[in-house]
């Protein structure tokens, strides 16, 4: 079976500082994958590489077919004269030049994607007017609609209260079961439990991959790290802690958790 | 008080490049506030003013002055990123005053052109030469053409670059046209009222039709009959002002910009 997207041996050097080092994974079709890390460990630089903005200093990357991208955060005037509709058909024909002319096939096609992620109510709004959760989706669908084989979202669910989190959890979940492989990275991995088939934890620039329970070990993540790591399961929730007691920065949400 | 409006040439012409300035600064305009280099506008505007005085000192055509040294700005303007972009245009803008002084100096010492500044900051459409009407119709028209070519791949990059970047847009090349279109947009708006009031007519439409439209093509055609609303209405204040002070006309320029501040106030009191 072809792999969606196989990346071997990647190092990528940023300024002289070596951010990725020997990473290496695979993602088969319609796969949910994780991608977790500290803030600063490496995910965006590894998205961005995957996507081809950053160079490779040794190593390769192979996608099959399109990809979709969702960005971290767009920055968005309330003002700004542009729909959901209008975000979602850029998707479509955005790197097109010369006139666009309205077509029925193309406004089919726009509705039934922000029906897809349960948008078709806003596709008239603003989209600076979209709360966190609905630009998220709304930029689901501008990444989906021009049918990619692999979708990249970078922190989509950074900034999302829990409820919006699951929500956007849950779609991408129907996305990946469509057969769309879909690579997510996040800081806080709880919210991804339910619905990750893999995981890809990045720490001081290297990765271990697998499926949950391979990696989120103390003995895997204490060899990232390269000091003592305690796995600890609360209430169905994963927490990484250091060995001198300390709660990692991207778990801190979730000391307040803990009973 | 219009006794004449209908026939004079020169009222023509003054129509003619106000209308092609506002038409084609109203649609870059939007572009321009989407993109947040309102800035940029206002920095082009002034390096263009040394072409204006640049063209009043050799005796060519203004239109070629003003664009020629908005073309270099804006050359010197592409490939900034949002942040450089800022320094370079605040580095432009000095340098192009400070060409824009001495040249001045020497159009007004050299050619006894004792209006030259006036002329060249603030505007004067009534002595616009004859036949920079249709030259300003056409290159507006052609301005517009353009931007509805690129204009997918530039609203795109101007939600997001990586965004853009992901569909294969390229980036720089749809930046460098605009700035290209930027300073053909300024220069027509510096003939209709002056290099330093460019930045009006650029900006306050395209704002007020960004406050009336979700719609982005329907912000530009908003812009556009927004700033024409505007041009037409101050050249027609302004050949009705020589009936309030009997002899004297009022600076066209003045009209032009007093009607982009109330369009923009009326406009900022609702909101689509």
């Amino acid at each position: 079976m072809s792999m969606a997207l196989e990346v071997s041996g990647l190092t990528v050097r940023l300024g002289g500082r070596e951010v990725l080092r020997d990473v290496g994974f695979a993602l088969a079709p319609g796969a949910f994958c994780g991608l977790i890390g500290a803030n600063g460990s490496g995910k965006t630089t590894l998205l961005r590489t995957i996507l081809g903005f950053e160079t490779a200093a040794a190593g390769r990357v192979t996608r099959d077919g399109a990809v979709g991208y969702v960005p971290q955060k767009l920055e968005l005037a309330p003002d700004m004269p542009v729909r959901a509709r209008d975000l979602v058909a850029l998707g479509l024909d955005g790197q097109r030049f010369g006139f666009s002319f309205p077509s029925a096939r193309r406004r089919r096609v726009v509705a039934e994607m922000l029906e897809a992620v349960d948008l078709l109510g806003f596709a008239d709004q603003r989209v600076g007017e979209l709360s966190g959760g609905q630009l998220q989706r709304v930029l689901i669908a501008h990444a989906l609609v021009s049918k990619p084989k692999l979708l990249l979202l970078d922190e989509p669910l950074a900034n999302l209260d829990l409820r919006a989190a699951a929500e956007i959890v849950a779609l991408l979940k129907r996305v990946a079961g469509q057969g769309v492989s879909v690579l997510i990275s996040a800081h806080d991995m709880n919210p991804l439990l339910g619905a990750m088939h893999q995981l890809v934890y990045l720490a001081n620039g290297r990765a271990a991959s697998g499926r949950t329970e391979q990696v989120v070990r103390t003995e895997v993540l204490s060899e990232l790290y390269g000091y003592h790591i305690d796995v600890i399961r609360v209430h169905g929730r994963i927490l990484v802690v250091a060995g001198d007691g300390h709660v990692h920065a991207h778990d801190h949400e979730h000391v307040a958790t803990i009973p | 008080m219009f006794e004449g409006f209908w026939t004079s040439q020169v009222v023509w012409n003054a129509l003619l490049i106000g209308g092609a300035a506002a038409v084609l600064s109203g649609c870059i305009g939007v572009f321009t506030v989407l993109r947040g280099q309102s800035f940029a506008g206002h920095a082009l505007a002034d390096v263009s003013s040394a072409g204006g005085a640049l063209s009043l000192l050799l005796g060519i055509n203004p239109m070629l002055g003003f664009f020629g040294l908005g073309l270099l700005g804006a050359l010197g303007l592409s490939g900034r990123r949002q942040g450089d972009g800022d320094l370079a245009a605040g580095i432009l803008l000095g340098a192009g005053l400070g060409l824009t002084a001495l040249l001045l100096h020497f159009a007004i010492s050299l050619r006894n052109s004792t209006g030259a500044a006036a002329v060249v900051m603030f505007g004067s459409l009534f002595s616009a030469p004859p036949g920079a009407g249709a030259l300003a119709l056409g290159s507006a028209l052609a301005g517009v053409v353009l931007l509805g070519v690129i204009h997918r791949p530039l609203l795109l990059s101007s939600l997001d670059a990586g965004l853009a970047a992901v569909r294969g847009v390229n980036i720089r090349l749809v930046a460098g046209v605009f700035l290209v279109l930027l300073a053909l947009a300024v220069t027509l708006s510096a003939m209709a009222v002056g290099a330093i009031l460019s930045t009006a007519l650029l900006i306050g439409p395209a704002a007020a039709a960004l406050r009336l439209t979700r719609r982005p093509g329907l912000a530009c055609a908003l812009a556009a009959g927004l700033g024409v609303f505007c041009a037409w209405g101050g050249v027609a204040l302004a050949y009705a002002s020589y009936g309030f002070t009997p002899g004297r006309v009022w600076p066209v320029s003045f009209f032009i910009v007093a009607l982009v501040f109330c369009t923009y106030a009326a406009a900022s009191l609702r909101r689509a």
